[in-house]
């Protein structure tokens, strides 16, 4: 009877660690979908996209403050993010397209300066939290047996909602029918009256209020600091990539791919190695290949399919 | 005509070399991080050295001071660099601070070779206070194992039978884990190293924790990573299932963050704002005063660096040249600490008491309290390794 019990208790135990994957790619997901709109459709590469992640955490903070309502401020946290997209747009990004993608990295760059400046002077350098509701300071039991963290389950919920609306803003609306006009072919879009110029303001506040949603949702997990966009906004170019660029589907999949195997790596590298080295060269050892199995799939997409898992209708 | 007034020149700055050297100034270099997340220790620590500065006249046995304040951005690479530029460029007579063991033990080659009077002022190795011990550097903190080691005693007091132990994987995070299972004697279920600094969420490793079974968790995470370690902890619903027991994660910089997170996490510390000496109580009431925050053990251990380093000026007099006289004035430990009198051991690190402390709340204030001595004059397990005697 006790091994099926302890094999049944390590299933339960895997389950767990792939919802955490899960979750994580959910997070990844909401950056992702908003860096491939605008790269897949404005030709644009904005490195600058991790700042607005900063930035939505940063108004969350700032609004519970302000409000002392967690609701409110996420509410407001999205909005403002949006307004910061566009203002952004209409200020400093314009004038970039058309040009060189070394020009869009080195003018994105000095966006991601300028905004880890701007935050430390209007918010200083110590960081700010985000708490959460008390009666969210507990785990639910999903399936018997399998306790998971109510917050990070509000996440998965929040991210499916939002890629599953995204998903008909994209194929059943006519701004969604624009967006794709505009990613399979700018010239003959614009040709046939489409307002580029506004599309892209638009598309630009699309991609800034996701990325800000991302930061929101993330910012009672981990404390609201400076420069906190800038390592996992390289986790979202990596699923870009795996997922071809400009394809929200690729990026979904893509993205729980990414955070599943990061997770899941981290859990179980470390104790597989561990039959085969000591303690501590398996512990040093499983953290680096995890995050390095990531970019190794990404090279091998890179190799035998450089379109990307789901390529963007033409290119 | 030009070639004598060189040689003039010359001739004057040398005459005038011996009278400027008795109007000296003591240049101090201070390495700490002063960017990123971090920042918030870097700053705890300038201004409590500045404090100490202060009480003291901002002179050092009656010298002027002047303060060169480098950042190591919380990277061995930048940290060592900052440490060369410090005695090579600045020609400082004494080095301090040092948050990061990783940046301790890489910027130490430089130190030892250049015979610079150096007092650590956080950083606690275990090869620094063991085999790469030097004449020429002192601790004001510990030695990294120290702390946990009476972190197991109260877990062995408290009765609790197992442990699951998270920790960053570098240097301290090591010497961390590796102190507690020195003294603790219930089992060890599980040991996770996290990458470190990058790595902000703990979900596989909490669900890990989780369903090993453990009766507790002990953990060892510094600065911001220690708010969100412990908040995703609290999130987990976690708080009241498996008691978390910690060292150096919540202190006074992270409680204002954590609030009522973290009531009820019980932590070990050789220094706490409530010891009831003179030197501690004006150390704390002023700092309030001066800065309006709470003092940490960053800044705790580094207001004594000031102390520790008048006591060496005043001893020479103010002759910066006799480094020999001076570290023999340091190992005496004549100065009053924020801590009580403490001793040096062999290897420069302070043989000292390790509290229990507890968060309270003081109003709106969140608070550390002492609880209980858990060990008297401890001195760290790596002095044996250590050749100086």
């Amino acid at each position: 009877m006790a091994a099926p019990d302890r094999l049944w208790r390590r299933m339960l135990y895997f389950i767990e660690q792939c919802l955490n994957g899960v979750q994580l790619g959910m997070l990844l997901f909401l950056l992702a979908a908003g860096l491939t709109l605008v790269f897949g459709i404005m030709d644009l590469v904005n490195l600058a996209h991790g700042s607005l992640y900063m930035l939505g955490a940063y108004f969350a903070a700032t609004f519970a403050v302000l409000t002392g309502s967690f609701v409110a401020a996420i509410l407001l946290a999205l909005a403002a993010s949006l307004v910061a997209g566009v203002a952004l747009e209409v200020v400093a990004i314009r004038r970039l397209y058309g040009r060189s993608h070394l020009d869009h990295v080195l003018g994105t760059f000095g966006l991601l300066l300028f905004f880890n400046e701007l935050v430390r002077l209007v918010w200083g350098p110590a960081g700010m939290t985000l708490a959460l509701p008390p009666q969210m300071l507990t785990a639910v039991q999903i399936i018997p047996g399998v306790y998971y963290p109510l917050y990070r389950l509000v996440i998965i919920l929040a991210a499916l909602a939002v890629a599953a609306l995204l998903y008909l803003v994209v194929m059943r609306t006519r701004l969604g029918m624009l967006i794709r006009a505009g990613a399979s072919n700018r010239e003959m879009a614009g040709a046939l009256g489409v307002n580029i110029k506004l599309l892209y303001t638009l598309v630009f506040g699309l991609g800034a209020a996701l990325a800000g949603f991302a930061g929101v949702m993330q910012a009672p997990i981990l404390t609201v600091q400076i420069g906190m966009g800038e390592n996992i906004i390289i986790l979202a170019f990596v699923v870009i990539i795996i997922g071809g660029i400009g394809s929200i589907r690729g990026a979904f999949v893509a993205a729980i791919l990414v955070g599943l195997i990061d997770t899941v790596g981290r859990a179980f590298l470390p104790d597989l190695l561990r039959h085969a080295l000591s303690t501590n060269a398996a512990s040093t050892l499983g953290p680096a290949l995890s995050s390095m199995s990531i970019y190794m799939l990404m090279a091998a997409i890179l190799v035998f399919r450089p379109e990307g898992l789901f390529p963007a209708a033409s290119r | 005509m030009i070639r004598t007034t060189f040689v003039a020149a010359a001739v004057l700055a040398l005459a005038a070399g011996p009278a400027m050297a008795q109007q000296k100034t003591v240049k101090i270099g201070f390495i700490s991080t002063f960017s990123g997340p971090t920042a918030v220790i870097g700053n705890d620590m300038r201004n409590s050295f500045e404090l100490g500065l202060d009480h003291l006249g901002r002179k050092l046995g009656g010298l002027p001071v002047e303060v060169i304040y480098e950042d190591d951005t919380q990277k061995p690479e930048v940290g060592v660099q900052k440490t060369q530029k410090l005695i090579e460029s600045d020609h400082v007579d004494f080095i301090a601070g040092y948050i990061w063991s990783n940046v301790l033990l890489a910027s130490l080659k430089p130190l030892v070779d250049s015979k610079t009077i150096t007092v650590v002022t956080n950083a606690g190795a275990s090869k620094f206070a063991g085999e790469l011990c030097s004449p020429y550097v002192f601790s004001t903190s510990w030695q990294n194992d120290q702390t946990p080691e009476a972190m197991g005693l109260y877990m062995n007091q408290k009765g609790v039978k197992t442990a699951f132990l998270i920790g960053p994987n570098y240097a301290a995070g090591k010497d961390m884990l590796a102190g507690l299972k020195l003294t603790y004697k219930g089992q060890i279920v599980g040991e996770e190293y996290t990458r470190w600094p990058d790595q902000l969420d703990f979900s596989a490793e909490l669900s890990k924790a989780r369903s090993s079974g453990a009766e507790s968790i002990f953990v060892f995470y510094p600065g911001g990573a220690g708010v969100q370690f412990v908040t995703q902890y609290v999130q987990a619903g976690l708080k009241g299932q498996i008691p978390l027991y910690q060292v150096f994660t919540v202190d006074e910089l992270s409680l204002p963050r954590l609030k009522d997170l973290a009531i009820g996490i019980p932590g070990a510390q050789e220094w706490v704002n409530d010891l009831p000496n003179e030197t501690n109580k004006k150390f704390v009431a002023d700092y309030i005063a001066k800065y309006k925050l709470r003092p940490s053990y960053y800044g705790a251990q580094t207001y004594d660096a000031v102390g520790l380093l008048n006591s060496a000026v005043l001893a020479v007099k103010g002759d910066l040249s006799q480094k020999e006289a001076m570290r023999k004035e340091m190992e005496k430990a004549d100065f009053p600490s924020v801590r009580g009198h403490f001793t040096y051991g062999n290897n420069h690190i302070p043989i000292q008491n390790f509290y229990l402390q507890d968060v309270v709340k003081e109003g709106d204030d969140y608070v550390l309290k002492t609880v209980a001595t858990i060990v008297k004059d401890d001195q760290d397990r790596f002095h044996d390794q250590c050749p100086m005697k």
